[in-house]
């Protein structure tokens, strides 16, 4: 009597993730901790200025100091730029139009010497009219950032559906609103830092923190002067990412450049305040919204104007407007939408992608203005979102296909568990009574995409799966691993389908080299993408395993399964054969042999835009509601947060741990954004270098976290699931923004709501009603 | 090129010794010279925790610390939590627990985890928040950090 086998199901359970025990006992080797044999270090010269002439480099006395190796500048590189625009030259010849722009840069034997040879270099400048305000910039006579673009103007994005004025004319509220947003900056725990290396055919190796390694060949390439076949992108461990490294900025070509005039290994690694002054932040932005509605709050239009200051040269920020737009135009059903965004050069830092992407941004300026536009219509703010919800089903202006979505649940449920009506209702009575504390309680939604972006002509990943002689599997994908765990996700979709333990399954992973093609990590894709690729690869692997089986079976292979390590009879579990011993015989079968060895490239069923901005561009999309309750010090202004109902759709889950995790630390991000984080610049310079004086959030301030996961099964995606990573930091803001307001009943408009602003904000309420009393 | 100094000290329960750059942290010494990378360099500036270890059972922020101070001193590092009788229940409740992410604040965590609980083994939730203030982590929003540190609490008593 033989054995009889359950299926051991691995998608939905808590898996730790793999890469945790390493992690754990200091075993992990970042790209910050890496050396190499004759290793250099490298260190960039940064201007001082924010708009300036370069009149004179001379870098002799570095040159001539014992210990250093190489020191160059743009004389002695190609000028060719980087970036979204091509703008930006790794190194300045001409003029410095920001405060973190590159001069030179020193290799040397260690960090002390270069710092001496840095002291070492001489600049002259004869500094220019810096602009920083993009209205100021788009003024006739402003100072010209970059001599081919007069108007200052590095970005245009539009989209109209439906006619406004008609809309206008049939509406009977028109609620008008400025919500500016400001800059903020990843603040990844490993800073900045590459490492190249550089043979005597000219090929390099570039140890890089990047999120898009294949792509990334073909972006840095021209800036080198190097076939981007001839680049081999390696990444190493990274001390997060969040977005920061989507695209090739000027400190990448650098090490290389200095790496091919060593001939040696070269590591370029930031300080921390470097890192707050010269990394990308994320895109600031001056919101204009008119918004209609009919008397019964069903929403008519949308008519949305936005001013993106690009600062000096042009990274992702300046393209956060696709993302910025599809929640105008879709979060809500909204029937006719104007919307344009114009990125304007100053002498400010530029801003990258970061999680979230241009929603973060969207979704305070939209939830926000919803709160407004509800009390306008005398509905709570509950009522009047789920009058004007997305259903399934429907299909935006924009073209995105909702389908398998759950907004309304999503509000609905966190409104339940939070008691949200009843406390609305009961603090907003607090307002005129006296007392230092006030409590309040907001809600706030969104959509993301959840199944990618086509953005490039492909958003598809390979994968390769082989099995060796012990049943145990290596799958080498090409998604990338930046500490979010999909390593993990996809051993468990393949041990699943394979019937094997988790532990059984090795990730090659994180290497252009061996690795098949993937668009990088971001757009919430990963999971969904990567995940539905391994998947794919796995039952293919399954198959040729089972069809191997049937050959020495009564049983055709479809009635066969993995199941614990063995080949069982699908419908009684009964084993037949171990899975090793199956695969030693299917590999040593003489001529007959074969090695289960399979690939797989997934490409997602959604469509590029138009031109027109139209275009179902993500395979899925999904929903996200938070409330928030807080307690409001009027006379500090600091606002406390008590506690958070989170609700997320996330179509299906699959690693528990790994999800809440994201959940917990994305939400954790979009309460800095909310309430204390702020790159201060002014005039251009970064005010606050320091983690003391940027403040991230910190444990004794996370509040806790109420979670709720709604499984709405994706036709496409992986097991059913979305991609979840990036809606956490995207809705916490406004809905902080709504609780103060219903505790205080005043506005704030822009973020950050630090004490100061908060109480300067009710000085301001209070003046006012004092004035209107007299 | 600059000043040496010898120094010797008990470093994850063995002796070492070596001469380092007088201006040195004990951070830089530790990476550099003794090959213990585990502890982080994420500021320089005493202002993340990162670079967390243990020196005599305080815990130290290493890179604020000069790497000369280290002599005569008994050091333990994150290295040194994995011994002949396995991972620390620190290490181990981070692991099961998936307080780690990117995993670039958990050496400093785990050490000044480990360190509060030395200190008391019957620690509450808000005291291990307290503690772990000066420890910055942006990945995980730390309700899997305290947990872990609750989880190896218990696991101890
Ligand atoms: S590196 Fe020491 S506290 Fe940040
Ligand atoms: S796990 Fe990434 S910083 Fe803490």
């Amino acid at each position: 009597m033989s054995k009889v086998i359950e299926k051991d199901i691995l998608v939905g359970t808590r898996v730790p993730k793999m890469d945790a025990p390493d992690k754990a006992t200091g075993r992990t080797r970042y790209v910050n901790d890496m050396v190499l044999p004759r290793m250099l270090v490298a260190k960039i010269l940064r201007t001082d200025r924010v708009h300036a002439k370069i009149l004179r480099i001379d870098t002799s006395k570095a040159r001539a100091l014992p210990g250093v190796h190489a020191v160059i500048t743009a004389d002695d590189t190609p000028q060719f730029g980087i970036g979204v625009l091509k703008d930006n030259p790794p190194l300045k010849k001409d003029k410095v139009r920001c405060i973190r722009d590159e001069i030179a840069a020193v290799a040397a034997e260690t960090e002390d010497i270069c710092d001496e040879a840095l002291a070492l270099i001489e600049v002259e400048y004869e500094d220019l009219p810096p602009v920083f305000d993009c209205t100021e910039a788009l003024a006739e006579g402003a100072p010209v950032i970059h001599e081919d673009r007069p108007d200052n103007i590095a970005m245009v994005n539009e989209f109209s559906s439906g006619d406004i004025a008609r809309a206008e004319a049939e509406s009977d509220h028109i609620v008008e609103g400025d919500y500016n947003v400001h800059y903020v900056t990843h603040c990844n725990m490993g800073v900045s830092c590459a490492v190249a290396d550089v043979d005597y055919d000219g090929k390099v190796t570039l140890y890089s923190q990047t999120q898009y390694p294949f792509i990334m060949k073909m972006d840095i390439a021209p800036s080198l002067g190097v076939h981007p076949g001839d680049i081999r992108i390696i990444q190493p461990p990274v001390g997060g990412a969040f977005g920061s490294k989507l695209d090739v900025y000027p400190y990448e070509p650098i090490c290389v450049f200095l790496a091919q005039k060593t001939r040696r290994p070269v590591k370029l690694i930031f300080s921390r305040s470097e890192e707050f002054i010269a990394s990308p932040t994320r895109q600031p932005v001056e919101f204009k919204i008119r918004a209609g509605m009919k008397a019964d709050g069903t929403l008519t239009f949308r008519d949305i104007d936005t001013l993106l200051n690009n600062g000096g040269y042009t990274s992702w920020g300046a393209t956060t407007p696709y993302v910025t737009m599809r929640t105008c135009s879709s979060h809500y059903r909204v029937p006719d939408i104007k919307y344009r965004a114009r990125a304007v050069y100053t002498n400010n830092p530029f801003a990258g992608s970061f999680r979230g992407y241009g929603n973060v941004q969207a979704t305070w300026a939209i939830e926000t203005h919803m709160d407004r536009m509800a009390e306008v219509a005398g509905l709570d703010p509950l009522e009047f979102r789920l009058k004007n919800a997305n259903e399934s089903g429907d299909v935006s202006p924009q073209g995105s296909k909702l389908n398998n979505i759950d907004l309304k649940g999503c509000l609905q449920i966190a409104a339940d568990k939070s008691d949200f009506l009843k406390k609305w209702a009961e603090y907003k009575e607090g307002w005129n009574k006296p007392g230092r504390y006030k409590r309040g309680i907001g809600i706030a939604a969104s959509l993301h995409n959840a199944g990618g972006a086509k953005i490039h002509k492909s958003d598809g990943c390979g994968t390769i799966l082989k099995m060796d002689d012990y049943a145990r599997v290596t799958v080498i994908t090409g998604a990338s691993d930046i500490g979010q765990g999909i390593d993990t996700v996809i051993a468990q979709l393949v041990a699943e389908e394979l019937g094997i333990p988790v532990r059984d399954v090795t990730l090659v992973m994180n290497d252009s080299a061996t690795g098949p093609w993937d668009v990088g990590v971001h757009a919430s894709r990963t999971t969904y993408i990567a995940g539905n690729s391994a998947k794919r690869a796995a039952l293919k692997a399954k198959e040729q395993i089972l069809r191997g089986a049937a050959k020495q079976s009564n049983l055709t292979w479809e009635q066969l399964d993995l199941r614990g390590g063995h080949v069982v009879q699908a419908d009684n579990g009964e084993a037949i054969i171990p899975l090793d011993r199956l695969l030693r015989q299917m590999h040593f079968a003489g001529q007959d042999a074969e090695l289960v060895m399979v690939t797989d490239y997934y490409e997602p069923p959604s469509e590029p835009e138009d031109e027109n901005h139209v275009g179902d561009m993500s395979a899925a999309y999904s929903h996200a509601a938070q409330v928030t309750e807080v307690t409001v010090d009027t006379f500090t202004g600091e606002v406390k947060i008590d506690q958070i109902w989170w609700v997320q759709d996330v179509g299906k889950v699959i690693n528990l741990t790994t999800l809440e995790g994201q959940v917990e630390g994305g939400i954790a991000m979009g309460l800095g954004y909310g309430l204390s984080e702020n790159l201060k610049i002014e005039n251009g310079i970064v005010k606050n270098p320091f983690f003391r004086d940027y403040h991230v959030f910190t444990a004794p301030e996370m509040p806790p976290i109420d979670m709720t996961f709604i499984e709405t099964l994706d036709e496409e995606g992986p097991a059913g699931a979305k991609g979840i990573a990036e809606l956490p930091t995207i809705v916490p803001a406004p809905s902080i923004g709504n609780a103060v307001y219903n505790a205080t009943g005043v506005r704030i408009y822009h973020p950050p709501l630090s004490p100061e602003t908060v109480a300067r904000a009710l000085f301001d309420a209070d003046a006012g009603k004092a004035m209107a009393a007299e | 090129m600059s000043l040496k100094v010898e120094i010797e000290l008990t470093l994850n329960g063995a002796t070492a010794r070596a001469s380092v750059p007088a201006h040195w942290s004990a951070l830089t010494a530790l990476r550099q010279t003794f090959d213990l990378a585990g502890a982080k360099l994420a500021c320089g500036e005493g202002e993340c925790g990162s670079c967390t270890v243990i020196v005599d059972g305080e815990s130290v922020n290493s890179c604020l610390m000069p790497a000369v101070d280290l002599n005569g001193r008994t050091v333990r590092t994150v290295e040194g939590l994995w011994t002949d009788d396995g991972v620390d229940p620190v290490q181990r409740a981070f692991i099961e627990k998936g307080a780690v992410q990117c995993g670039f604040c958990t050496p400093g965590m785990i050490m000044q985890a480990r360190y509060l609980l030395d200190r008391n083994s019957d620690i509450t939730d808000a005291e291990i928040r307290r503690g772990l203030e000066g420890n910055v982590c942006r990945c995980t929003g730390y309700t899997k950090i305290v947990d872990a540190v609750i989880t190896a609490a218990r696991a101890a008593a």
